[in-house]
């Protein structure tokens, strides 16, 4: 059962979690002018940003065997030229996790 | 604030959300699997999805908890792990300026796979953006919070062999990337955050690498738009 230091624990990650997703609206707060820095840096990114998830979501891959990189790298390519292809994300995305789901589960 | 779900909006959110549908489930069970393994009750888990709403801050969570960490070692780990929200915020002070009564609940459900629909969806209409900034915001959260409770009450038995599933979300960064990627023309931003990504993680490790990251692509940001305005300055 959960005791009062549970509850304290979860509370803080809470609070420290939202602090992490309300701190920019806090530091630049709508009602004040924003640098022009801060626009410039805005608009590019969400292009970094997104590239840095990509990359992020591939931290567990290593090469020192072929199981440890070739799903993904498969994977990724076949989410890639279906969107090539035809441009529609959810068979983009369904294709490249079947394919996955096949080679960590079948042949890998 | 109930008015902003209308059927049309819900729809393109539904089919825009079903990656994350089905990884927010299998990965929500996981952490509830962990949770009834060490111990707590369902309404413990339903409380920590509800209002910390962070997938991978919640795996961490659970060695906090069974550790008996202190509360200032939670709330360090917490910083380090959602860092990352920083950018997010950043890259959306704009988009979420004029959202009203939502705005604080959307800031507070900005997860990684939120803020990626955010920052990709022009097939929305603009007097429908906060309609589908919610929306997705809510099914998201809705979804994490089914994951928990399944995987608490029910444990890992599912009807399939789901290993792998979620390679969705990798499945869906990449798609917003490369919709990203043919929508501009300046690919250097995208180029940074893969390089100074891979770097940092080749050099770091798999477990301390995103800080390093991000100060990295901030940094290069910066200092290229600084040299982008002198060009136009020269031009």
């Amino acid at each position: 059962m959960p005791d009062t230091h549970d509850f304290i624990l979860i509370a803080v990650i809470a609070i420290g979690t939202a602090a992490t997703r309300f701190l920019p609206f806090l530091l630049f707060p709508a009602n004040k002018k924003r640098p022009r820095w801060l626009l410039r840096l805005s608009k590019v990114l969400p292009a970094a940003s997104i590239a840095m998830l990509v990359v992020y979501c591939l931290k567990d891959v290593h090469v020192t065997e072929l199981q440890g990189f070739l799903p993904e790298v498969i994977s990724l390519a076949v989410v890639a030229l279906l969107h090539l292809w035809k441009r529609q994300s959810l068979l983009s995305i369904g294709g490249g996790t079947i394919c996955y789901m096949l080679l960590v589960q079948q042949v890998f | 604030m109930w008015t902003l779900i209308k059927g049309k909006v819900l729809k393109t959110a539904f089919i825009d959300t079903l990656p994350i549908l089905a990884a927010y489930i299998i990965l929500g069970m996981g952490f509830g699997v962990l949770m009834s393994d060490a111990g707590y009750p369902l309404y413990f888990v339903l409380l920590m999805s509800t209002f910390i709403f962070a997938g991978s801050m919640q795996y961490v969570a659970v060695s906090l908890l069974t550790a008996k960490a202190s509360p200032a070692t939670a709330l360090l780990m917490t910083f380090l792990v959602n860092a990352r929200h920083l950018f997010y915020g950043l890259s959306v002070l704009e988009r979420y300026e004029n959202t009203g009564k939502v705005k604080s609940y959307l800031i507070f459900g900005l997860t990684d796979e939120t803020y990626s629909l955010v920052c990709s969806q022009p097939h929305v209409k603009n007097e429908n953006r906060t309609a589908y900034y919610f929306t997705v915001t809510l099914l998201n959260h809705l979804y994490w919070i089914a994951g928990g409770a399944i995987g608490n009450v029910l444990g890992s038995a599912l009807p399939f062999n789901s290993k792998g599933i979620e390679f969705s979300m990798t499945a869906l960064f990449t798609v917003i990337f490369l919709e990203q990627w043919k929508e501009t023309k300046n690919h250097a931003p995208a180029l940074i955050g893969i390089a100074a990504t891979a770097v940092s993680r080749i050099v770091f490790g798999p477990d301390h690498f995103l800080i390093a990251a991000m100060v990295i692509i901030a940094i290069s940001l910066l200092f290229l738009l600084q040299r982008r305005k002198e060009e136009e300055h020269l031009a």
